[in-house]
């Protein structure tokens, strides 16, 4: 099959699906911004939507910085940002972010993509969660099921498009027949075209 | 073909209420707090008295202030008897949530009474209150109730008058006249209970729960270290509600509410 651009992926879409984006380890950092570039720039700013980001493998502030090189207005961008208390990064909060103290707080994180959601209602709204990975660290997996179950079927009712992203060599075997069950569809980012 | 006299409804026959709709669906006190109403049915049956009890820091207050906010933004005079913080710096609290507009204290819709000075006024001073100070009290807030046509009440906290009266027996008596007062008068309320972090018991006696209509348990759970807060309907009379815990955030927006991750353990924990 000829590899498919990400950002035309997620913009044939239907409203209200759940994506798992499958991130390469040996090429991090060129699929990571691939999949910014295809979300934030391709369907974001295009579609006019507000994306709302929840930040649990790297701080807001970092991907705050990548979005700006994107040219991502700050408008169309809002952060639950669950990493840098735990962190202790927590010195100077991004006024386009909220921060829950611990990604355990599972349920701080789905009321805080709620908040956003009510707080900046739009007619297109887009939630990342970054990563399955790395609340898995954090989260049994029996809890974090129970998390994505919840959060990605309340989005979903609401037509909001939810990406998450996962790192295909790291994760365990429970977490990605997890993912399967709670998502539409999954794109393998090293076999896609960027 | 026809369906016969016996056979289940089909579909469109189905009440919006769904298979378990009650014979009588009672008029219902939306709390405007989204979550809370989903699970009571759509809001708290009019006239009920609801206990709202939980340990400190577990949002008690603060669940019934916008009970009465949202209530005042509906156009139900909405009245807050303090007993243990002053109005001001409830106010204070309040002008943080973007649900507030200091505009409806300053046009009388929602009223703030200061029940100290209730008892100055009324000469109630000492410590422990006889039968008739107990009547005095309850007549006081019937008149403040017709008086103001007061739909929504909240007495923070219950805890704090019912260490005054102290007997069971006066307790009992003094929730069931209170209640049947503001019952009588069309208005809801929510009376704090202030208990300790053990769970067992949702008042300071114990007869309080047996008396009024609803329990609404608060309390802070702790996973991993971190604290959680909880809500949980324990009872509710005159409607179906949901008996699972949910877990409540303090926005400024609101009180959101998000279903208490188990994880496949009992508790969460």
């Amino acid at each position: 099959m000829p590899p498919v651009d990400i950002g035309e992926r997620l913009r044939g879409l239907p409203g209200g699906s759940a994506v798992a984006l499958k991130l390469d380890p040996r090429e991090y950092a060129d699929h990571y911004f691939a999949v910014m570039n295809a979300t934030l720039r391709d369907v974001g700013s295009e579609t006019n939507a507000h994306t709302i980001y929840v930040a649990v493998t790297s701080p807001a502030s970092f991907v705050w910085t990548l979005a700006q090189a994107l040219d991502v207005p700050a408008d169309r961008i809002s952060f639950v940002d669950a990493i840098s208390h735990i962190m202790m990064n927590y010195s100077n909060p991004l006024p386009n972010a909220t921060y829950v103290e611990s990604p355990r707080a599972l349920e701080e994180i789905m009321l805080r993509v709620e908040y956003l959601l009510r707080k900046f209602p739009h007619p297109r709204s887009i939630v990342v969660i970054d990563s399955v990975n790395s609340l898995a660290i954090h989260n049994p997996p029996e809890l974090l099921s129970e998390f994505f179950h919840i959060l990605l079927n309340n989005l979903k009712s609401r037509s909001v498009l939810t990406l998450v992203l996962e790192t295909s060599e790291e994760e365990t075997t429970g977490v990605e027949q997890m993912l399967n069950l709670v998502v539409d569809e999954t794109i393998d980012v090293a076999r896609a075209g960027r | 073909m026809e369906p016969s006299s016996g056979a289940p409804p089909v579909l469109d026959e189905v009440p919006a209420e769904g298979l378990m709709a009650p014979a009588t669906v009672l008029e219902r006190c939306a709390t405007g707090i989204e979550g809370l109403d989903n699970i009571v049915g759509g809001g708290i049956p009019r006239g009920n008295m609801v206990l709202v009890a939980g340990s400190v820091g577990t949002g008690k207050t603060t669940l019934c202030l916008e009970f009465l906010v949202r209530g005042a933004e509906r156009g139900e005079r909405s009245l807050f008897v303090s007993v243990t913080e002053s109005s001001r710096k409830l106010i204070q609290n309040l002008s943080t949530f973007e649900f507030f507009r200091q505009q409806l204290v300053e046009q009388g819709s929602l009223v703030f009474v200061d029940l100290p000075t209730v008892y100055d006024r009324l000469g109630l001073g000492h410590e422990e209150l006889t039968p008739e100070e107990v009547d005095i009290l309850i007549r006081t807030i019937r008149d403040l109730v017709r008086t103001l046509g007061i739909r929504r009440l909240v007495l923070d906290s219950l805890t704090s008058v019912c260490y005054r009266i102290r007997k069971d027996e006066q307790i009992r008596d003094f929730m069931l006249r209170l209640g049947q007062e503001l019952n009588d008068a069309g208005c809801t309320s929510l009376l704090v209970s202030e208990i300790g972090p053990t769970p067992g018991r949702y008042s300071l006696h114990g007869v309080e729960e047996a008396i009024v209509d609803g329990v609404v348990l608060l309390w802070n759970t702790r996973r991993m270290g971190d604290i959680l807060r909880v809500l949980q309907i324990v009872k509710m009379r005159g409607t179906a509600h949901s008996r699972a815990q949910y877990v409540m955030e303090l926005t400024p927006i609101g009180i959101l509410m998000a279903p208490h991750l188990k994880g496949g353990r009992e508790g969460g924990q």
